[in-house]
């Protein structure tokens, strides 16, 4: 299926999202799905049809071959496929992961934080500094895009060049 | 988008509810699924829904730039700053226990997550709105029809 109308990609990957946040909720975890649900398919989808009001909405037709890209595609999947056959079985508990910290963590948090979602206890008290990390990265990436776009201040001093070379 | 008349009723009803699950989401974290950075993507919803169907110029006047640039910068202050208090309080960096008295580490260690997570909040809308402001603001006037 080939697609040059850049808003039906962009529709088509906010379904995906969707899509992908039910596949999380299945999985039970349900804090990773509403992050999925409310960033991906919510903020994402607005932000590109913003860059699209910006740009154009058909894509340029690709000037080069497609074949190295395919083969990249191919080998890429095709390792991943391959890696898939050696992880546990969904849901098995003697999993590296279940038996690493995640027990000492489900032990703890009743006494030590006593709340009753875990994921918030590791997520602020525990990772508190990975948490941190995290927010300063958002902070980071808003302020970059602040910058490059210059917020409201750019097309009024457009019209003051203007005014000012006429 | 004068004419929308049905368009500007159903977001106005909608305003409301969409800012009041943000703040279930944000202050419910510790019991269910959420937290701070879904609350704060959600409170920015909001606004961007109001952006968008009334103009980004009301959104400024409803949210000033300079606010909402504040925003993103306090939401990490808050975070730090906590941090930093317990810091002083001879605990380790971001250790929430040192919030309260020895004997109600458990209090200290609830006060430190609602503090963080309203940090987390507060930079995540912020950083939203203001993200979204940068991208509107330099595209042109939508025309109905070109769509």
């Amino acid at each position: 299926m080939k697609l040059r109308n850049l808003f039906a990609v962009v529709m088509l990957s906010g379904v995906f999202s969707l899509l992908s946040a039910s596949l999380f909720v299945a999985m039970d975890a349900v804090d990773v799905a509403f992050t999925e649900a409310a960033v991906g398919a919510g903020i994402s989808t607005v932000l590109m049809l913003g860059t699209m009001a910006i740009t154009r909405q058909e894509e340029k037709p690709a000037q080069h071959s497609r074949a190295l890209p395919f083969l990249v595609v191919l080998v890429t999947g095709g390792a991943l496929l391959y890696g898939t056959a050696d992880l546990p079985p969904f849901g098995a508990l003697d999993t590296p992961v279940q038996q690493h910290v995640a027990p000492e963590y489900i032990e703890r948090t009743p006494t030590e934080i006593d709340v009753p979602n875990i994921v918030t206890a590791i997520l602020a008290s525990y990772r508190g500094y990975d948490t941190l990390g995290e927010v300063v990265v958002i902070f980071t990436a808003g302020i970059a895009v602040i910058v490059l776009l210059h917020g409201s201040s750019r097309p009024r001093r457009r019209e003051e060049d203007e005014e000012a070379e006429s | 988008m004068d004419h929308h008349f049905i368009l500007r009723v159903v977001a106005k009803m909608l305003m409301p509810p969409i800012m009041l699950y943000a703040l279930y989401v944000q202050f419910h974290g510790d019991f269910g699924p959420g937290g701070g950075f879904q609350a704060g993507v959600i409170f920015a919803v909001a606004f961007i829904l109001y952006a968008l169907v009334f103009g980004l110029d009301s959104l400024r006047r409803v949210a000033p730039p300079a606010i909402v640039r504040a925003g993103v910068a306090l939401g990490v202050l808050l975070y730090a700053g906590t941090g930093a208090y317990s810091f002083f309080k001879g605990k380790n960096y971001l250790d929430y226990s040192a919030l309260a008295d020895a004997d109600h580490a458990v209090g200290g260690q609830h006060l430190g997550i609602l503090l963080v997570e309203a940090g987390v909040g507060l930079t995540v809308a912020s950083v939203m709105i203001a993200v979204f402001m940068a991208f509107a603001a330099r595209a042109p006037e939508i025309k109905d029809t070109d769509w």
